[in-house]
């Protein structure tokens, strides 16, 4: 017996009437600034990195480990979940999210010890991310290969 | 007569609320409900190793804070019905190992308690037992690593979603007694689901279920919302009540909305964001054992309609794209002068 006054269909018009919404072009005011400072940081980085003459193949990997290292430090003094509470995307995209995203679990996950724990739990967040991001850049590079004959 | 309608327990013999008890972590204790804990926790880690054991001691604390209230010894305990929202109820069980005391875990995701007190209730009712201990606890921390993400990722949440309660409650039910509080109806409800496939959106989930359950209530009982001093549901929070008071209008169910209060709506202020509410089975337990109980005990309140209210979904059914059935357990909480 259903005493249900809605169908399932306009319960979910009535749910999404008087639930609020993300308030969106606050979000994307937060991200965007938050997000821009991180790059500029990085910007800041690699030009500062140029000046030491490491060269064009290191200095980017210079930059990214300053944000990897300053991304896993904040997270470790509990201070980046605040930011990405804040910023959403501005702080979950740049590097430092990404290092977030390994650092987290590895904190929370290390009371069931080295192996099942942190090792086998560090890239539930990060994993999808590196198996699709390595995935297409296979996908790219084989793409790269049989059309390099036009292109270049 | 101990039985009414399709779904009520009408209790022979109400069992007595001999004691109750509260524990609360720190961000509760800085809620708008803080003076009515009787433990407000300073650290949530209670000097544990990890959360899980935090919540098993959380548990036996709150358990032997109720015991020491009514001064029976844990011994003369002859159940303990409990249970929580970590896999396989281990804190519940983990303080049943401690405390000793025969153990009856129950699931119903956060309408735990009211489920408890329901099945304590016609348990000592029936003559099986003379005494319970019903308890339900939840805490932020084995929930979040449990059904959302490491506590430290920085992610954002929606408007929608609610925080889950560190929190405990036990109530102490006896057949015998001089104690104001007695339990005297309890009704089970019905898995309700309308499809919402929000997870983070328990109170659109668990509406339906709560409506569903109080309709029955009153129809089994024959009773009206405004036989009640207060209907208080478990965790809806502010959206889910909202929901509610539209389903009870849409079915022409008389709701007076200011007899009508939402425990995880309660248990926070706006100030501290936590979204819709909080939730978690310690949520409508600790409030019911802190807030509800005392004010009846002070005669402020005299017929409380507890409607503890879950969501009956687990990781694995989310990622699996199912939708979030609804649960609801009432428990009529009266006082006898």
């Amino acid at each position: 017996m259903s005493r249900q006054p809605f169908t399932p269909d306009q319960y979910h018009e009535l749910v999404s009437k008087l639930t609020p919404s993300s308030r969106m072009l606050r979000g994307y005011w937060r991200a965007f600034w938050v997000g821009g400072l991180i790059c500029a940081v990085g910007q800041a980085l690699t030009l500062w990195a140029d000046t030491l003459h490491l060269g064009e193949v290191t200095s980017p990997m210079f930059t990214t480990g300053v944000l990897v290292f300053a991304g896993t430090t904040l997270t470790g003094i509990g201070v980046y979940d605040r930011i990405g509470q804040y910023a959403g995307a501005g702080s979950a995209i740049p590097v430092t999210g990404f290092a977030n995203s390994v650092a987290a679990p590895a904190i929370e996950f290390q009371r069931e010890g080295a192996v099942m724990g942190v090792g086998a739990r560090l890239f539930t967040l990060a994993g999808p991310v590196l198996a699709y991001g390595i995935a297409s850049s296979v996908v790219v590079g084989i793409a790269y290969w049989l059309i390099r004959g036009w292109v270049l | 007569m101990s039985r009414a309608g399709q779904q009520t327990f009408v209790y022979d013999r109400p069992p007595a609320i001999a004691a109750h008890a509260s524990i609360v972590g720190p961000k509760e204790g800085q809620g708008p409900l803080a003076e009515w804990f009787d433990t407000v926790l300073e650290d949530d880690l209670l000097s544990q190793k990890s959360w899980e054991l935090a919540e098993m001691e959380m548990v036996r604390r709150c358990v032997l804070d109720a015991l020491n209230k009514a001064q029976l010894p844990s011994e003369a305990v002859q159940a303990m019905l409990g249970g929580d929202l970590n896999n396989q109820i281990i804190a519940s069980s983990f303080a049943a190992r401690t405390l000793g005391m025969p153990f009856i875990g129950l699931y119903g995701a956060c309408s735990t308690f009211a489920q408890a007190l329901v099945i304590g209730s016609a348990l000592i009712s029936g003559g099986y037992l003379e005494n319970a201990a019903c308890t339900a606890s939840s805490h932020f921390c084995t929930a979040e690593r449990q059904f959302r993400f490491p506590l430290e990722l920085g992610t954002q949440r929606p408007p929608q979603a609610s925080r889950t309660a560190t929190a405990c409650g036990c109530a102490l039910l006896t057949a015998e007694g001089e104690a104001p509080l007695r339990v005297t109806q309890g009704t089970v409800g019905r898995i309700i689901d309308l499809n919402i496939t929000d997870a983070n959106h328990m109170g659109a989930a668990m509406a339906p279920a709560v409506f569903d359950c109080i309709a029955a209530h009153l129809a089994d009982t024959g009773r009206s919302a405004s036989d009640y001093d207060l209907i208080a549901t478990g965790d809806l929070g502010w959206i889910g009540r909202n929901l509610l008071l539209e389903l009870c209008a849409a079915a022409g169910l008389d709701m007076p909305a200011d007899r009508l209060i939402d425990c995880g709506a309660s248990l926070f202020s706006r100030e501290q964001d936590t979204h819709a509410g909080g939730s978690g089975c310690g949520c409508v337990a600790a409030v019911s054992c802190g807030w509800l109980m005392k004010r009846m005990e002070q005669g402020e309140l005299s017929r409380v309609l507890v409607v503890g209210s879950g969501a009956m979904f687990s990781p694995t059914s989310s990622q699996q794209a199912q939708s979030v059935p609804g649960i609801a357990y009432a428990a009529c909480i009266e006082r006898k002068d």
